[in-house]
């Protein structure tokens, strides 16, 4: 028998080396990689090519897969228009703005996508590919802000530019927070801080609030902040639970609620986990329950329009905080709007807007500094003040790459007229409330560091 | 050549490694001479080999290696975050931490065979998935992983700033990103193929083998078969802790999904489309699997266009729509039906396929594979 195995193991090795000898003749071939060992002054330098790449890097799977779709569409968008192509959208609103729709430093500009799956290794793997295959100079892109600090980690560490898409943790400008990374999404505490008074105006000083958290660094700073705000008006915190994320079924996490004396119900959690939770939340009958002598409510903090719609009848009346929202009336808002339901037939949700306005800032600060140079954009950018990109005067802080504008206080309409129609904006929040200090304690620990403009 | 020089390890090795080494020339023109995804082709290939020693040799299919990758890759990241940026120590200590971990799972999962083995080495490692993910979140940092910051400790490097930005790992200074990473991870490809080749080839190989064909009639003849699986187990336990450190020395951070069920069944994917037992094989494997869920799944509307232009216009609309669902974020499905079809026609896997193109006794090589399956299949049914 064991005669016999020895021969097998002949023959395969044999054909090892005729495949290895195959491969050593193809390795004749005169593609040599040694092309880039010319200096450049930074990484991926287009130099004198006739364009430039960005690099797209969004869930195209898993729980925030919807978001991920929206954001490629407005990518898309921004790149058509950068390149002149379509009616400009937001090109026209921008101010300050040396955009002139003719590619960026005129070199039109192309991008690649990738799929980060909601997973850091993923989606380190598919911008490692976008930065050392494609020779990109900016990384954008998230839906998950574990995602987006890893990501953000590998561009600091790599040497391009990383503008963050929809992340919302406090840690991707806090702890996480890197030289070459910005943020023009709202965070976590800022949810807290602009739903603490609202909060307190509809359902008073009384409450006892439960969190559901989805466990990863978005959920525990956001649980946070919303704890630390609304204990703040008084009310009381029983229990935090944390979930995994795209766990599907919530039923085990919910009916603890029921019996734990909670008059309030926190989720913090996004795509369809938030659809799943919350729907499962009100077909429990949570919303109809009586507790304390109050009516049970919901609170999801972090709102978006696709998840509204996604959750369907079950968001009427429920309270909570986003970014942007398509019916803004200001021009630039409206240009957005107008472009992207041209190309697509709907509404933009939050995540499309803050991914389009990101590329645009970037692709700005590119041409207001005259170089794709990852040191010189970050320049460009920290302490940048504009408007007209739909949340009115606006400003990214040089102390923490974070922007800072006015937040949008939500509820779930209780009339729809459309489909998309599903979210009312009850308050904006002045940027003067959301605002806080660069070592604020929920911000506290980081250190940008200094830009990396990589090993040419 | 006379077959004596063809089949000498010295040979053998020379061109394993000549392919190895020239990786970056012969994957250019395939889009692959990159240097994270060729880290990636040598990692897995390790893991791969490694897998094979267990699943290969003994015909025990392990369902729960990815554990032991996940281990490794968090006993990496604590040595650079702990002790000192130089990989050296991570590789031993992840491989250590592995290894023991190794022992304890097999130790227990070694008591059954078959299906039950392999349901049972499923669970453990879905427990140390959920344990990373949720319990053991101090050490794990569950799913935001495991990432190096500024004020760790590193008590064995002299206090340099690096001008306040984050440390790489180094080998003595040399980093270990880029084209360098790649031939640290190759060079160690290298030598576990070489330790492979020698385990499959010694007495305790054949004992293995023994064990895949017969285990009763093994035990029949008076031996004692345990010593020497659990000794597999553990093997092939570091190599995969050996993956997993050289996946947080290229890329330093450590995440929860690695020890997800997924990456476990991926390994066994690997070392099936390849070739079970062979040696080349699950290399093979990993990377064509690699390959796939890094170039298949990049490409969209406008890149297909792109690589279409030179069919007609109708034509080019109708090929993209037909090819759109099996690339992009479908390029599982383009994985299923090559692995589907590896199965059918080739069950020895994309060696067996490459022996037939070259193997000159065709005949006799099928038999032995057939045999093989058929071994293979009595095993898992009984």
């Amino acid at each position: 028998m064991s005669k016999k195995i020895i021969t097998t193991n002949d023959w395969s090795r044999r054909s090892v080396l005729k495949a290895g000898l195959g491969t050593a003749a193809v390795a004749g071939a005169p593609m040599f990689y040694m092309k880039n060992a010319y200096a450049a002054e930074y990484l991926n330098d287009p130099g004198d090519a006739s364009s430039v790449k960005f690099g797209f890097n969004v869930p195209q799977t898993g729980a925030y897969a919807d978001e991920g779709a929206d954001e490629l569409r407005a990518y898309e968008l921004a790149v058509q228009h950068l390149n002149g192509e379509g009616d400009g959208g937001m090109l026209n609103t921008m101010q300050p703005s040396s955009l002139k729709g003719n590619g960026v430093l005129g070199k039109k500009v192309e991008f690649v996508t990738g799929d980060t799956q909601t997973k850091s290794d993923a989606a380190r793997a598919s911008a490692k590919r976008m930065i050392e295959k494609d020779g990109v100079t900016m990384i954008t892109g998230g839906s998950s802000s574990g995602v987006a600090i890893a990501v953000q980690g590998l561009c600091q560490e790599a040497g391009v530019i990383f503008m963050a898409g929809l992340t919302h943790s406090n840690d991707t400008t806090g702890k996480d927070k890197r030289r070459n990374g910005f943020r023009h999404f709202f965070n976590g505490y800022m949810s807290g801080q602009a739903l603490g008074p609202v909060l307190e105006k509809a359902y008073g000083k009384e409450r006892n609030a439960y969190h559901l958290t989805a466990d990863y660094t978005w959920g525990w700073t956001q649980e946070a902040s919303i704890k630390a705000s609304t204990e703040s008006i008084g009310w009381k915190t029983g229990n935090t639970v944390k979930t995994p994320v795209g766990a599907g079924d919530f039923s085990q996490y919910i009916t603890p609620v029921l019996n734990s004396g909670a008059d309030t119900l926190i989720l913090n959690h996004y795509g369809k986990d938030m659809i799943n939770s919350l729907t499962q939340a009100v077909q429990f009958g949570l919303r109809d329950k009586q507790v304390n002598g109050q009516d049970f409510v919901i609170v999801v903090p972090l709102y978006s329009r696709l998840m509204a719609q996604g959750a369907g009848e079950n968001v009427k009346g429920i309270f909570g905080s986003t970014n942007w929202h398509w019916s803004l009336p200001d021009a630039g808002s409206q240009a957005f709007v107008k472009s992207f339901g041209q190309a697509y037939g709907f509404p933009p949700s939050q995540a499309a807007h803050t991914c389009y306005v990101q590329a645009l800032l970037y692709a700005d600060a590119c041409e207001r500094a005259g170089t794709f140079m990852p040191c010189e954009v970050v320049k460009a950018l920290e302490d940048h003040k504009f408007d007209g990109m739909g949340n009115g005067p606006t400003e990214y802080r040089g102390a923490d790459h974070q922007c800072f504008k006015d937040v949008l206080v939500v509820k779930g309409k209780d009339n729809p007229s459309s489909q998309f129609d599903v979210l009312e904006v009850v308050e904006v929040t002045p940027r003067a409330q959301v605002e806080y200090e660069p070592d604020n304690e929920f911000f506290a620990g980081g250190d940008l560091g200094p830009c990396n403009n990589g090993a040419a | 050549m006379t077959k004596k020089v063809l089949e000498s390890e010295l040979f053998i090795m020379l061109l394993f490694a000549g392919a190895v080494l020239t990786m970056p020339l012969w994957l250019a023109p395939i889009g692959a001479g990159y240097p994270d995804l060729m880290q990636k082709f040598a990692i897995f290939g390790l893991f791969a080999i490694g897998y094979n020693v267990l699943f290969g040799l003994t015909g025990y299919l392990s369902f729960g290696h990815a554990a032991f990758l996940g281990v490794g890759s968090y006993a990496a990241v604590w040595s650079f975050k702990l002790l000192s940026m130089n990989v050296l120590p991570a590789i031993f200590f992840s491989m250590i931490f592995s290894g023991i971990f190794a022992y304890m799972i097999g130790f227990v999962s070694l008591r059954r065979s078959g299906i039950y083995f392999s349901i049972l080495t499923l669970a453990f490692a879905q427990m140390s998935y959920n344990l990373a993910y949720s319990v053991l979140t101090p050490i794990t940092n569950g799913e935001t992983g495991l990432q190096l910051t500024l004020n760790d400790p590193r008590i064995l490097d002299a206090a340099s700033s690096n001008g306040g930005a984050l440390p790489s790992p180094t080998l003595f200074g040399l980093k270990m990103s880029g084209f360098e990473g790649f031939y640290f991870c190759a060079v160690l490809l290298i030598i576990g193929f070489f330790i492979a080749l020698k385990i499959s080839r010694s007495p305790f190989g054949l004992v293995l083998k023994g064990i895949k064909s017969n285990q009763t009639r093994m035990k029949f003849t008076g031996f004692n078969t345990r010593p020497y699986l659990i000794t597999a187990f553990v093997i092939s336990g570091m190599y995969a802790g050996l993956a997993g450190s050289l996946m947080a020395v290229t890329d330093p951070l450590a995440g929860a999904e690695r020890m997800q069920w997924t990456a476990s069944g991926e390994v066994v994917l690997m070392t099936i489309l390849g070739g079970v037992g062979t040696l080349v094989g699950p290399v093979l494997g990993a990377g064509i699997i690699k390959y796939f869920e890094n170039i298949f799944s990049a490409f969209n509307d406008r890149s297909l266009h792109e690589v279409l232009a030179f069919l007609p216009d109708g034509m080019e609309n109708i090929v993209v729509t037909l090819v759109r669902p099996f690339v992009g974020e479908g390029w599982h499905l383009t994985l299923g039906v090559l692995f589907m079809l590896v199965i059918i026609f080739l069950p020895g896997g994309i060696m067996q396929g490459i022996d037939r193109i070259f193997g000159k006794s065709k005949k006799k090589k099928a038999a032995e594979a057939a045999a093989a399956t058929a071994r293979m299949g009595e095993e898992q049914h009984g």
